[in-house]
């Protein structure tokens, strides 16, 4: 298992009052993703063990690109991966993002 | 379609009438089970309660261990409710999955007037964690019978993509009552399982229609290991879990001998058969080669003229 940890500064705090969602499961090619509202406004934590080691420099860019488009400031998020494409990794973020400012998926 | 921990605005009963049981995860089965938004878990994915045995395997966790716990209402009236994860690890029980349902269990005997619903979803006993899951099989077991001569229904709910098998298979026998949709299975043993063990010629676990007709919820439900017939929809199962709830039959040895008298009889009628063909046949069906392609409406009418009596047994 790899430990992966990012922390960025986002442009703005995520909508909503929600403390926390879970969307996905740990599965081959999939991964769950649990958010919680917990940090300081414009922080963004994504704290990431996948049992696919050596993918880092794709993680990094991944969230990077998450936390432009996204802006979610004042969540961290933890993921446990069963191996996951960047793609499926992408949509579980944003989904994640959206559960806990409200929508229903 | 995902899971969704923190309840929205519930959803429209058009949207769960279309929503399969089968296809659904266990949060969402959980959700629309229960009275909107009523549901609260315990020891949720934030307590981070994952397995101590996985890591060792290299082997990625999960943050609930595949396990979901907690209370909700059925129609205004409080439940205990826990669910597995049919996806992660075939919905295998390990030690901390396993404690989550046994806890709830117990708490369940302890409070004496709160049912329990189990949405089996499982292939048995996680083999990564092999002693610590079968002893979790076993604590479960006993929870269950104590929780149902304190006077707590305990219905079982199978109808997921793992099936009910092996320890789970177990557990679901010593429910006071079981509901099971067509594509539920139930069995102690699985179809690769058998095949290992005595060869291709006693059980073929390719033959799909044969796995389906032996273990699958349609027979189940007519040889009586199963006692109601849902549809494969979260509302079929609601309502099933409703009625198992009213008409659990009390745990006393009254009923464990009626159960006795009940299986020796099972097997004194069929036991001769080589196919669950010849024993629908043998029960009066008089199409028992089209009862696995009859719809939910039919097969339903068909089991309620062909039940087994009951005998005041589980």
């Amino acid at each position: 298992m790899e430990h992966l940890n990012y922390r960025h500064t986002a442009q703005q705090r995520a909508p909503g009052s929600k403390r926390m969602a879970l969307v996905g499961v740990v599965a081959s090619g999939n991964l769950e993703v649990l958010v919680e509202r917990v940090l300081p406004d414009r922080v963004c934590e994504v704290d990431i063990r996948t049992a696919a080691a050596g993918f880092g420099e794709i993680w990094r860019l991944v969230v990077a690109d998450f936390v432009e488009r996204r802006s979610p400031g004042g969540l961290k998020l933890s993921i446990n991966d069963g191996g996951a494409r960047p793609d499926m990794v992408s949509l579980r973020l944003a989904q994640a993002v959206r559960a806990i400012e409200g929508e229903r998926l | 379609m995902n899971s969704v921990l923190v309840e929205g605005k519930d959803p429209d009963a058009t949207w769960w009438s279309a929503h399969s049981w089968f296809g659904a995860s266990a949060r969402e089965r959980v959700r629309g089970l229960l009275d909107a938004d009523s549901f609260e878990e315990f020891i949720g994915p934030e307590h981070r309660e994952m397995s101590p045995h996985l890591s060792l395997f290299d082997l990625p966790e999960q943050f609930d261990d595949g396990m979901i716990v907690g209370r909700g209402l059925l129609d205004n009236a409080p439940v205990l409710i826990a669910a597995q994860e049919g996806r992660f690890m075939g919905g295998a029980f390990g030690e901390v999955h396993g404690a989550k349902l046994t806890g709830l269990l117990r708490a369940a005997r302890d409070i004496r007037s709160m049912p329990v619903l189990i949405l089996f979803d499982t292939g048995g006993v996680r083999l990564q964690e092999a002693n610590a899951g079968e002893l979790a099989i076993s604590e479960i077991m006993r929870a269950v019978i104590e929780a149902r001569l304190a006077g707590v229904p305990v219905v079982g709910l199978v109808g997921g993509r793992a099936g009910c098998y092996g320890g789970g298979s177990l557990i679901a026998g010593c429910c006071s009552a079981v509901a099971v949709s067509e594509h539920g299975r139930i069995s102690v043993s699985g179809p690769e399982v058998i095949e290992t063990n005595r060869g291709v010629e006693e059980f073929d676990s390719k033959d799909r229609a044969l796995v389906w007709r032996t273990m699958g919820g349609k027979h189940r439900r007519l040889i009586g290991g199963a006692e109601m017939f849902a549809d494969d929809t979260v509302p079929s199962f609601r309502d099933a879990a409703r009625r198992l709830i009213k008409r659990a039959p009390p745990m006393n040895v009254a009923t464990l001998d009626a159960e006795q008298y009940r299986l020796g009889k099972r097997i004194e009628r069929f036991g001769a058969c080589a196919d669950a063909v010849d024993v629908w046949r043998s029960m009066g069906a008089t199409e028992p080669q089209a009862i696995p392609a009859l719809a939910y409406e039919e097969f339903v009418a068909l089991a309620d003229r062909l039940e087994e009596p009951a005998l005041d047994a589980r």
